[in-house]
């Protein structure tokens, strides 16, 4: 019995042979270049939209009928959701670098004692600012609160009339990102969708493509291993996605000057699991497509979603409730807010955990579903 | 057990379905060492299949045998490091030069002195001057000849050859053929399919096929003779006349123009012979009995099979 076992040399040279064929491909070729380009002159005009009911957490030190008053506020301008009210400072902290809470409005300990004194008591709004399109009409929603908020209260408690300044001084902080440069936002956002474009469209034509010319009959009448020819046609586009990251990248660095706080290496640790999980789905595309043609449809069919669900185009916060639950199942909504949550918040591993997951989750489900359609031999 | 002793192919009740068809019925077939055999049978009656499931392409659904004294169905990998297998139609990557098909190919079979074999296979061609010319761009007869080149690349002891000169110029055919003679005598077994007439009486032994099922083999004269095929040859003027009034007569199976003569032919040789006298040829019309030949015989065989052999 002779068993076949992983050749490095037949490896090698299917990649040096996949990597001729992309080199002589014009249109790929153009496509792994011109997309990033084409992209990011599109996006770099992001689109503005409206969103409310942004997830708010209040940190409320002074727990009086003025805090609860100006906590309405808010609310009634329909921008905020008080999602919860943290215990302490850290746990809101938390809560926002993880993404979970747009808003952190902190209400300090002395502020109905301050209110009395009509001293002007100050409330500090934080805003996740990552994405500046999403909160820029909430952040300025706060500011005509400020004279009106507590007009009623206070008039009733102190029976006298209200000081010209508005009684609260809001502070309003834009955290991450606060310029607002919607490129710190675009920038990351648009690492996720070229790799998803390449990684799924690349892979899944580079095998259809070899099944539609009937030169798979050919590849698989040689003792080279299926395992051999999966990976010997995948790891040209691993390495074309790395090439990518890193260009946008340093566009990103040093054209948008987007600033970079978390670890590169964790950056690239959380590109590869999404590169890993969309050449899953590219594999499985390309085992169910008869042909590239199909394989292109299948990608876009999957790709449209990813731009329009994602909060890539538009900000998550702002879409129906049904979208953002597609949104959720789809690997790139993790993924823009991993990149951001490195490039922009410096977040660690562990607060970035919650959006790891269901990229390895979606992963093995492709998986699952691959392994019923995928074809060894010709049958 | 393995290399070079017993015969090159054995293998009894092959099967395969596809979906509900059922492509291929108990292939039985053996060929032994150094023997040109050829495989014919009209499109659609499952020569492609059969070859792709000797050279472990496809599974069978039932059936054993061995390839080169490999398991066909468990030995598959070790089958395809001894096989060169030449596809029906032309496999090679048309976007990769010559050279760089014939050095992936090489590196497929982890080949060590694959740039002299490269270089070699590229000087036997004659194609040495237009190595870095991309595949895609050759013509048909010089794609034959390189994806040939292609499969002999490591020195396979079998061949399967699916319709290998479909589309070539006589020239190239005669070429080709030369080719196959040399490799033969070099004790490389060949099993080729083809359409073509001449080049199956050119094989030593040579199987047909059809609906999935093998009908006859055996030499080109044990496959006449096993059919008790009578045939007549009948010529002379306004033969589409003498045609019409043949047709449905007893006896008469099959009527095929043979350039200025048609063939008449059926199993019954009295039945025939009785209705060609009955009839009253006209001045100058001659019929003559004469020894039925290999494409007679597969004309009457082609239409014998059921019809869904031809889809
Ligand atoms: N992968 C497949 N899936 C489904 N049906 C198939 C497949 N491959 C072949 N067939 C069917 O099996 C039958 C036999 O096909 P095959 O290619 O073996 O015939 P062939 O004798 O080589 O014909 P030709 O002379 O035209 O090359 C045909 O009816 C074909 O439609
Ligand atoms: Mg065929």
């Amino acid at each position: 019995m002779s068993r076949s076992v992983f050749s490095y040399r037949r490896w090698i040279g299917i990649l040096v042979k996949e990597f001729i064929q992309v080199k002589r491909d014009r249109l790929t070729f153009g496509m792994i270049v011109g997309i990033p380009v084409l992209q990011l002159l599109l996006f770099g005009f992001a689109i503005n939209t409206d969103p409310k009911n942004l997830p708010t957490v209040v940190y409320a030190a002074d727990s009086s009928i003025f805090s609860r008053s100006f906590v309405a506020a808010l609310e009634n301008t329909g921008y905020f959701k008080v999602t919860s009210l943290a215990p302490n400072e850290a746990e809101a902290q938390r809560m926002i670098a993880e993404g979970v809470a747009q808003f952190v409005v902190t209400i300090p300990a002395d502020f109905s004692r301050k209110l009395a004194r009509g001293e002007r008591p100050e409330v500090l709004v934080e805003a996740d600012a990552t994405d500046p399109t999403a909160v820029s009409n909430a952040v300025s929603a706060v500011q005509r609160i400020a004279a009106t908020a507590l007009t009623r209260d206070l008039q009733g408690v102190l029976g006298r009339s209200i000081p010209a300044p508005p009684p609260v001084d809001i502070r309003v902080q834009r955290r991450y990102n606060p310029e607002g440069v919607v490129a710190y936002n675009i920038v990351p956002g648009l690492l996720g969708t070229i790799l998803t474009m390449t990684m799924i469209l690349m892979t899944g034509l580079a095998i259809t493509r070899e099944r539609e010319r009937g030169t798979f009959e050919n590849l698989l009448s040689t003792p080279a291993l299926p395992i051999e020819v999966m990976t010997g046609k995948i790891v040209p586009y691993i390495l074309i996605g790395l090439i990518q990251v890193a260009l946008i990248l340093l566009a990103a660095r040093f054209v948008f000057g987007v600033p970079m706080q978390g670890s590169l290496l964790l950056l690239l640790g959380v590109v590869l699991i999404f590169i890993a999980a969309n050449l899953t789905l590219g594999i499985m595309f390309s085992s169910i497509a008869r042909n590239q043609l199909q394989a292109m449809q299948m990608t876009f069919f999957f790709f449209l979603p990813s731009i329009l669900l994602s909060g890539f185009m538009f900000p998550f916060r702002g879409m129906p409730e049904w979208a953002q639950w597609i949104g959720n199942v789809l690997p790139l909504t993790h993924f823009l807010l991993l990149v951001r949550g490195i490039l922009l918040k410096g977040n660690g591993l562990d607060v970035l955990w919650p959006q790891i997951w269901p990229i390895v989750a979606f992963m093995l489900a492709v998986i699952l579903i691959g392994l019923r359609f995928y074809r060894r031999t010709l049958d | 057990m393995n290399g070079n002793s017993g015969p090159a192919i054995d293998v009894t009740g092959l099967n395969k379905h596809f979906g509900a068809k059922h492509v291929v019925r108990d292939l039985t077939l053996s060929v032994n060492r150094g023997e040109i055999f050829g495989f014919l049978g009209p499109n659609g009656s499952g020569k492609t299949t059969s070859i792709r499931m000797l050279c472990g392409l496809l599974t069978p659904d039932s059936g054993s045998g061995t390839c080169l004294g490999f398991d066909v169905i468990r030995e598959t990998a070790a089958i395809k490091r001894e096989v060169g297998y030449m596809t029906q139609r032309f496999s090679l990557w048309e976007d990769l030069t010559i050279r760089e098909n014939l050095d992936f190919v090489a590196r497929m079979y982890g080949m060590h002195d694959r740039t002299r074999v490269v270089a070699e296979a590229v000087e036997e061609l004659g194609l040495a001057d237009r190595r870095d010319q991309l595949a895609g761009e050759l013509s048909g007869g010089w794609k034959q000849r390189l994806a040939l080149a292609a499969c002999l690349l490591h020195r396979p002891k079998l061949l399967l050859l699916d319709e290998p000169t479909a589309g070539v110029d006589p020239k190239a055919r005669r070429d080709f053929w030369e080719e196959i003679y040399r490799l033969a005598a070099q004790g490389i077994s060949v099993l080729v399919s083809t359409h073509y007439m001449d080049e199956a009486e050119r094989c030593h032994r040579l199987a047909y096929i059809s609906a999935g099922t093998l009908l006859a083999k055996g030499t080109a004269a044990e496959v006449i003779a096993a059919q008790h095929l009578t045939a007549w040859s009948v010529s002379g003027p306004d033969l589409v006349e003498v045609v019409d009034r043949l047709r449905g007569k007893p006896g008469v199976e099959h009527i095929t123009p043979f350039g200025a003569t048609v063939h008449v032919t059926g199993r019954d040789a009295a039945a025939l012979e009785q209705s060609l006298k009955s009839l009253t040829l006209g001045p100058g019309h001659h019929a003559e009995r004469i020894d039925a030949g290999l494409e007679d015989v597969f004309i009457s065989l082609m239409a014998r099979a059921p019809d869904e052999a031809r889809q």
